[in-house]
């Protein structure tokens, strides 16, 4: 699902913000990306969604490369995607179900087909009664509910977390983590960016931890991961 | 393409103060333009009327048979500089000088006003080289005394037509620029003000094209209404001169108005697809 091979990034004001970082994270597979802030956690996941490119080094993601994959094409590559933040991005003018609508609209759904999709949606998510109510109306677990349904509308193959946790308390934070488990367990590959050491180590998930631009752990080649029994990547 | 009109509407909506700002920077920014174009268009006009006064005067020997001046009038009306020949008698000399003249309406008699031929000429024509050619091709005429038309003043005319046209190109050019850079940055604002929006959209996998497109509508629209509004002002503003004043200056032609208001809509759509560009390169 995604690889990375001796990938460094460089920005021209801030130096070295990855350094030499190769590892492969399978199809299905959920891991976490620790680390403090400033580590690396957030280019890493900008290089997944193909909003940075590397400096050096490859980077493939569902079998694209991100030094081939044309600007243009970024958008559609994205659509396989799913990508939730710490601070939900919503549009704060529009309900929860507008919200989810406008991103299977940007997308070209049939418009007759968003109605259900999103109520869907809303269900799987546990907000079934909350598509009238507008961003500010809800909690901080709903609204990342919200954007977690939002990045589901196309099916993602694949879905980045970074520090969806950050924002929510201990309750929120745990509702929100036992549906990314929920999603990983349909099938859907979750990338989990999190400075929560006390999340990462109750959950059983690959754990990759990065300090200072360079990967300093990973469970998956660990011979005693602290999580344990996470399955063995298998790269697609 | 609904849905493009539809995020038009609320890009609107969600903004209206910035919205009316926008258009009325827009405007502003054609109306000046429009009032400097005012200003020239009635300038060229004044000229032009000038210009029209352009003639070359050819005063015929006493005694020119009729026949000879009939066939010279026909061979320089066919010179492709030349609008129209008048034949000018005497009489109609003495009748011109005394209404042009009228305290010395006296002291005029046919017998001292030579017969002239009255040649205009076409517009592109007017200027000092030309005219003299045309001058000294009528002065080969054998019964042609003498050749006259201005020369000193065709020069100055021209001058004064240069320099007026070079001024009005580069004023024209100063002012569109300002009104580009103006109508681009209030437009810009428009895009900073929905850059959360613009970055969510690419986001959820919206293309550049599907981003871009409300904001090239809405660009046209603001340029549009800034356009008539601007026509609206122009044409308040030469009411009120022609009252005050007591002039009948000229206003822009029907399709002049509406080509201004076209182009308006096309700034505000350009200057649209470089703030969006800019801004799509930069997130």
């Amino acid at each position: 699902m995604i690889r990375f091979s001796h990938v460094t990034k460089e920005y021209p004001r801030t130096g070295v913000a990855l350094s030499n970082a190769s590892f492969r994270i399978g199809k299905g597979e959920f891991a976490f990306l620790t680390g403090p802030s400033g580590a690396g956690k957030s280019t890493i996941l900008k290089l997944v969604y193909m909003e940075e490119r590397p400096t050096s080094g490859d980077v493939r993601v569902g079998g694209i490369q991100a030094n081939e994959i044309k600007r243009r094409d970024i958008p559609i590559f994205r659509r396989r995607l799913g990508i939730v933040f710490q601070d939900f991005r919503l549009l704060e003018d529009r309900t929860a179900e507008q919200n989810i609508a406008f991103a299977l609209e940007v997308t070209g759904s049939s418009r007759d087909a968003i109605p259900g999709k999103v109520s869907r949606l809303l269900t799987q998510v546990g907000l079934a009664s909350k598509g009238p109510s507008y961003p500010r109306e809800l909690s901080g677990g709903e609204q990342q509910r919200v954007a977690i349904a939002r990045a589901l509308v196309n099916d993602p193959v694949l879905l980045i977390a970074d520090e969806p946790t950050g924002n929510l308390d201990e309750r929120a934070m745990r509702g929100i983590f036992q549906l990314l488990r929920d999603i990983n367990a349909s099938g859907t590959a979750v990338l989990m960016a999190t400075h929560n050491l006390g999340l990462v180590r109750r959950s059983e998930f690959r754990v990759i931890e990065i300090n200072r631009g360079q990967i300093v752990f990973d469970s998956a080649d660990s011979s005693s991961p602290p999580g344990g029994n996470d399955p063995p990547p298998t790269d697609v | 393409m609904s849905l493009t009109l539809r995020e038009v509407a609320l890009g609107l909506r969600r903004a209206p103060l910035l919205s009316v700002l926008s258009v009325l920077t827009i405007a502003c920014s054609l109306f000046a333009f429009g009032l400097f174009g005012l200003v020239a268009l009635n300038v060229s006009e004044a000229l032009r009327h000038v210009e029209e006064r352009v003639e070359i005067r050819a005063f015929l020997a006493d005694g020119t048979p009729i026949e000879a001046v009939s066939a010279a009038v026909g061979d320089i009306a066919a010179f492709p500089e030349v609008a129209r020949v008048d034949i000018i008698t005497p009489e109609q000399a003495l009748a011109r000088a005394r209404k042009e003249m009228g305290e010395f309406q006296d002291v005029f008699d046919a017998a001292v006003l030579p017969a002239s031929l009255e040649i205009r000429l076409k517009p592109g024509y007017r200027d000092p080289t030309t005219v003299k050619a045309v001058a000294e091709r009528v002065r080969t005429y054998s019964f042609v005394d003498d050749v006259r038309y201005g020369e000193e003043w065709v020069q100055k005319l021209y001058s004064i037509r240069n320099i007026a046209g070079a001024t009005g190109v580069v004023l024209g050019i100063a002012f569109a620029g300002v009104a580009v850079i103006i109508i681009g940055s209030t437009i810009r604002m428009t895009v900073l003000a929905r850059a959360r929006e613009i970055s969510i959209m690419r986001l959820v996998g919206a293309t550049d094209g599907f981003v871009r497109r409300p904001f090239l509508i809405d660009g046209f629209l603001k340029g549009v209404v800034g356009g008539l509004i601007a026509l609206l002002l122009a044409w308040i503003a030469y009411t009120l001169v022609n009252r005050t004043l007591g002039i009948q200056s000229s206003f822009f032609a029907t399709h002049t108005a509406v080509f201004g208001v076209l182009a308006g809509g096309v700034i505000g759509l350009l200057g649209s697809a470089l703030s969006v560009g800019h801004h799509l390169r930069d997130v």
